[in-house]
């Protein structure tokens, strides 16, 4: 094993070539290309997992049952599957809705959520009350905040009669931001 | 035979060293040395790196079982632990050893503070620490997400309503945290992927990053009074100070850390022995209205503030607090990196140490108990206690009644028994008059609602009634002075009451 380069004196340096301001160019060039590949690759992957604040989520209206389900002077518990519902959802697609109706044919209905922080409001038809069971937000009949540090009355949804069928535009959990 | 074995053997490392350098790459790790004075204070780092281990070993098992699927995922808890030998035991382990690596985080942060062993030139291991101290908590909020019951739904609810609060861009944080308008089945498999892959990932990371800073900076010696860190001078002091009297890690300071870690290893094992697995509570099911969602211990004091906070500053504290947090924790070393380290020289340190442990334990505390909520079940669960009702006119007795059926109880307590959101009504009739208390029913106020429209006159009447009774034994009935005296008992002249909403 014996070649020419252990001949040549340590001392002396490496003779200035032409391949190493080819190297420089080529480290310019890689990292160009590895960024201008990367940045395309990195659409589709971004995109991916902000899909959710890209969309536009649509309500629909969803159909609660007959209105004679909802009896006048009573607050019912309305159930429906959530018209965005994915097939992974299991029993976590299933939604419910307080249903107040105070009139022939007049109805209010309530998110169930908790306008504080989104726990889930029961109603209590003696005392006419929505208690919160998480911080002890407590609501009115008609949802007005009555006490606890909700900063607003209970989330209500645009709802219409179709056909002796009460309907509500559903599909969104309510918040702050955007309301049902 | 034994000596070919040797050969055998030997050849078989040497081999192996001369191509990996293993061995002489390891040793100076295990080897390295470590101030004669870290002793048993020095144990908690090593306790939180075991209780780590066990939750990726335990953490990879459940995930040979678990369905990370919101259609199956409580089935398959039911089933891991119930069906599979020794299931529940390892769901078991992995929730109590996720609390004790939370415990001995916060012990180990304590330490390191108390002590000053962030001051130079340790601040980036502080600042290392921090992040695993988030990472920890993060792990801990997503593995309760992972049980995916009535706790995990709500808590999202909870978490999902704060996003919200975020001015302008609050709607999209929150859909991109849900995967979606509404939690469902992609939230559970997006908090899946960062339980399992992301956060344990980012926490190896980081804690190898953590490692490498005490094999570069060595580990702190315990504090003196009087010995002050000066960043010109200290490298070189340790150093010498080592040379001369340090001890190797292995084995002086590393059995101290076994033998910690083997006790808590026991201790930990016959916890979650004895007390099983945590949770699923119920099902996952949005239209069972009956929760009742807490969080995990680990965040009781964030659910304690929420429900405290006057609602006037939540919004601003929700988004104010944790970038302060984050930046006071991560800034510590760098507002401080010099000086005495000894806590009696450090009174300010020790204060402020001592002042938010107090406020921490007092608000995780409160959250155990949380009487700011309502009993929701008061009013059916408990009975009106029968002292009460004894040598009562009939009028006081339906007011009684009246009591029970408004759910009256399920804010204010009776013979120590019903919520505690509002006072207990135990000798309310001490406290107030007749008057004030029509009053107090009708109009509601200090956090009690209103009951004006939702009570009949002949209903205030009745509970006024009785509670004008509950008083302690020989007190007189509260009167407001000055006003006139009430000639008879409520049942033959009933005051009037304030408007009516009839019934």
């Amino acid at each position: 094993m014996s070649c020419d380069c252990s001949n040549t004196p340590s001392n002396q340096p490496p003779p200035p070539s032409p391949p190493s301001a080819r190297r420089g160019v080529m480290l310019k060039l890689g990292i160009g290309l590895m960024g201008i590949g990367g940045a395309i690759a990195s659409i589709p992957l971004v995109g991916y997992a902000i899909t959710p604040a890209l969309k536009k989520y649509k309500n629909s209206w969803i159909d609660l049952g007959g209105i004679a389900d909802f009896p006048e002077g009573e607050t019912r518990l309305g159930k429906f599957t959530n018209p965005n519902a994915a097939p992974t959802d299991g029993e976590s697609a299933e939604q419910a809705v307080w249903v107040r109706s105070f009139k022939p044919a007049q109805f209010q209905v309530f998110a169930v959520n908790c306008a504080h922080l989104g726990c889930p409001v029961k109603w209590f038809q003696q005392s006419k009350l929505f208690m919160c069971p998480c911080h002890g937000g407590v609501y009115y009949e008609d949802g007005t905040r009555a006490s606890g540090p909700p900063p607003r009355g209970l989330f209500e949804y645009k709802w219409k009669i179709e056909n002796g069928r009460l309907l509500i535009d559903a599909g969104r959990l309510p918040g702050l931001e955007q309301t049902v | 035979m034994i000596r070919s074995i040797q050969k055998i053997v030997g050849g078989l490392l040497g081999w192996t060293e001369s191509r990996s350098g293993l061995v002489s790459f390891v040793a100076p790790l295990v080897t390295h040395r470590v101030p004669r004075d870290a002793k048993w204070w020095y144990v908690f780092g090593s306790a939180s790196l075991m209780f780590f281990s066990i939750q990726v070993v335990t953490g990879i098992l459940l995930a040979t079982m678990y369905a990370p699927s919101a259609a199956e995922a409580y089935q398959s808890l039911q089933y891991i632990d119930h069906q599979v030998p020794f299931g529940w035991m390892l769901r078991a382990l992995h929730a109590w050893s996720s609390n004790a690596m939370i415990l001995m985080v916060v012990i180990h942060m304590s330490q390191v503070f108390l002590h000053a062993s962030f001051k130079f030139p340790r601040e980036l291991m502080w600042m290392v620490g921090v992040l695993l101290l988030f990472c920890t908590l993060a792990l801990a909020f997503t593995g309760q997400i992972m049980r995916w019951d009535q706790d995990a739904y709500w808590g999202l609810g909870i978490g999902a309503a704060i996003m919200d609060r975020v001015p302008v861009i609050g709607n999209q944080l929150r859909n991109v945290m849900l995967g979606g308008p509404y939690i469902g089945g992609a939230t559970l498999s997006r908090f899946f992927a960062l339980h399992v892959f992301v956060l344990p990932g980012l926490t190896i990371a980081l804690i190898g990053a953590h490692m490498a800073l005490i094999l570069k900076n060595g580990i702190s010696e315990m504090p003196k009074p009087g010995m002050v860190v000066d960043p010109k001078t200290y490298v070189a002091e340790y150093e010498e100070r080592i040379k001369k009297t340090g001890v190797p890690f292995m084995p002086d300071a590393a059995q101290r850390d076994m033998v910690f870690c083997g006790l808590m290893l026991i201790l930990v094992g016959a916890l979650a022995a004895y007390l099983g697995p945590v949770g699923p509570s119920g099902v996952p099911n949005p239209t069972i209205i009956d929760a009742n969602p807490r969080p995990d211990y680990a965040f009781l004091w964030i659910f304690t503030a929420l429900a405290l906070m006057p609602p006037q500053i939540e919004t601003a504290v929700l988004l104010i607090a944790p970038p302060i947090v984050v930046l006071a924790l991560l800034g510590l070393p760098l507002l401080s990196n010099r000086g005495e380290r000894a806590p009696s020289r450090r009174p300010g340190a020790v204060i402020s140490y001592v002042l938010i442990a107090t406020v921490l334990g007092t608000l995780t505390w409160l959250g155990v108990v949380s009487a700011w909520s309502p009993v929701m079940n008061a009013w059916t669960s408990l009975p009106t206690p029968p002292q009460y009702l004894v040598g009562r006119t009939p009028l006081e007795m339906q007011g009684a009644l009246v009591m029970q059926h408004s759910q009256c109880r399920n804010c204010h307590s009776l013979g120590g028994e019903g919520g505690m959101r509002g006072p207990n009504l135990d000798n309310v009739g001490s406290r107030k008059s007749w008057d004030q208390l029509v009053r107090q029913v009708q109009q509601g106020g200090g956090n009690m609602p209103a009951y004006g429209k939702n009570l009949s006159s002949a209903e205030t009447t009745a509970v006024v009634a009785f509670m004008t009774t509950l008083r302690n034994d020989g007190a007189p009935e509260s009167t407001i002075p000055g006003a006139m005296e009430r000639q008879s008992s409520p049942d033959q002249a009933p005051k009037p009451v304030l408007g009516d909403a009839g019934k």
